[in-house]
């Protein structure tokens, strides 16, 4: 098992020169599952009759001296709120489980199998993706591959933690305000929300339709690269999916004259000295010395965290009035709440959302990549109720968050790239105009070679 | 801003439905939070332009 190849880019050029199997990556990855998922609890489901079929059919393209595809034998998961054919997508609640089962897979799922990649299992998240720390009163709690008694964050804290810990290779998350940035951030590995917009949602259960973004979490940014360029492409199913054609990234080093700064302000203030010390060393390696505001951060903040409760809770009226009891009390308190407020202030986040977004223009007239930390501090413990902040103690599964919703709010690509900050990792989000994910992604690639960026493999 | 539960029974009665009297003061607390965080985009005045479109164009 140790000398089989780790990451998404060595298990892929392993596989399709033949040097091992698909089979052989599978069974190494199914038996640390077997020995550290009791302890992390990064998976709700394994699938693994279905991933050896798929495994073997991969080798038996290679046997026939066919390429399987860029993603050749990756083993992969998917956050528990994507449909896996013949499953119900429960999203981490068991409010869904009298729907009926998926009838195929979501369409990036089957975009990474059509690449070769095989379907391991569905990993744990907040209940309806509502929450950044992976405390799910259904499912339990993921543990922090990094210090199993610490929060993997979330709501992609599964798919997070299982990276970070080797079960897989790569894994797909989905972001609303943070949770592939967050879950990134504590578990130390790189995690990329898209553009709103570029990534079909098709096949992944919503939790609020104007934020939603779906992305992947790799341990390293070539992988993450790799992955991502296997995942772009229309959709119609997808009403918010732009037509768009594919932009392959590349690993080379940002243009020259690129222009990087510092987020200042709210993205300095509510972070402490790890988070700041990390943007710093990031903002050191990428010759970033200018400081930007965006005077409105606070205020988009608000505003994301108004339209997630109103738009979430209209979402589950019918079962929330119908069946409160069944969602975790966390859960259905802020939806019951959401669906009382009134109309004024949420009609009036939507229009904040327009404003936010000429501000972030208005920066990215002089910039092309702005830094902020991904997380205000590293992972808190589990069941930790408060994280110091800005001198002040805030409910952790509502404010870890805090430095991610602005950007997500108006849709903005960012890379998270994780960075060693004493003994826990913590992670800077690279967030670049609109459709310039690949950009982020050549920074996030030079800081890797740089040796600034990105961790060993966690072992727990 | 403070929320009573007899304020949230009343909101809920209003929408058309209730809320179980061991869930109103969880319910109480978020709903004075998103008022507090309602609060904070009140004002100044957005400009007439600041659209809010559903379909959000980044």
């Amino acid at each position: 098992m140790a000398t089989l190849p780790q990451g998404a880019v060595a298990v892929a050029d392993a596989v399709r020169r033949g040097a091992v199997t698909a089979r052989a990556v599978l069974e190494a990855r199914l038996a640390r599952i077997a020995a550290l998922d009791p302890r992390l609890n990064a998976f709700t489901a394994i699938l693994a009759d279905r991933a050896r079929e798929e495994a073997d059919a991969v080798d038996a393209q290679v046997a026939a001296g066919r390429d399987p595809g860029p993603l050749a034998g990756v083993p992969f998961g998917v956050k528990d709120n994507y449909d896996v054919l013949g499953r119900t997508t429960m999203a981490g609640s068991i409010v869904n489980r009298g729907l009926p089962a998926a009838t195929a897979d979501a369409v990036l799922a089957a975009r990474l199998r059509a690449a070769g990649a095989v379907l391991v299992g569905t990993q744990n998240m907040d209940e309806f993706a509502y929450g950044f720390t992976t405390e799910n009163a259904h499912y339990g709690p993921t543990r922090n591959p990094r210090d199993t008694r610490r929060s993997a964050g979330g709501s992609s804290g599964g798919s997070a933690a299982s990276v970070a810990a080797g079960l897989v290779d790569l894994a797909l998350g989905s972001d609303t305000n943070g949770s592939i940035r967050v879950p990134a951030s504590f578990c130390g590995i790189f995690g990329l929300k898209p553009t709103y917009g570029r990534l079909p949602r098709t096949g992944t259960f919503p939790f609020v339709h104007e934020l939603d973004h779906a992305g992947p979490l790799a341990r390293s940014a070539a992988d993450l690269a790799l992955v991502y360029d296997c995942l772009q492409g229309h959709d119609s199913g997808d009403f918010a999916c732009a037509d768009r054609p594919s932009e392959p990234t590349s690993l080379a080093d940002p243009p020259a004259g690129t222009r990087v700064a510092i987020l200042d302000g709210w993205f300095h203030d509510m972070a402490d000295d790890d988070a700041r010390a990390a943007v710093a060393k990031i903002a050191a390696a990428l010759g970033a010395t200018d400081r930007v505001t965006l005077p409105g951060a606070e205020k988009a903040r608000a505003a994301a965290f108004l339209l997630t409760m109103a738009s979430a809770a209209n979402l589950h009226r019918a079962t929330l009035i119908a069946r409160a009891g069944d969602y975790d009390p966390a859960t259905r308190d802020r939806l019951l709440a959401g669906l009382l407020a009134p109309a004024d202030p949420v009609q009036q986040a939507q229009r904040y959302r327009h404003a936010f977004r000429e501000e972030a223009r208005a920066a990215f007239a002089k910039h092309d990549l702005l830094l902020a930390p991904a997380t205000p501090c590293a992972a808190p413990l589990l069941g930790q109720p408060t994280i110091r902040v800005a001198g002040a103690d805030l409910p952790t599964r509502a404010n870890a968050g805090i430095l991610t919703q602005p950007i997500s709010f108006i849709g903005l690509p960012v890379v998270a790239v994780p960075v060693s900050a004493g003994a826990l990792p913590i992670a800077v989000q690279i967030i670049a105009r609109p459709w310039a994910e690949a950009l982020a992604l050549q920074a996030a690639a030079k800081l890797e070679r740089d040796g600034v960026a990105g961790l060993e493999m966690a072992a727990p | 801003m403070t929320v009573t539960d007899d304020l949230v029974e009343m909101l809920a009665t209003m929408a058309g439905f209730s809320i179980d009297p061991a869930h109103r003061p969880g319910v109480a607390a978020n709903l004075a939070l998103l008022l507090d965080r309602a609060a904070l985009i009140a004002t100044p005045p957005l400009a007439v332009v600041a659209e809010p479109a559903p379909v959000f164009h980044p």
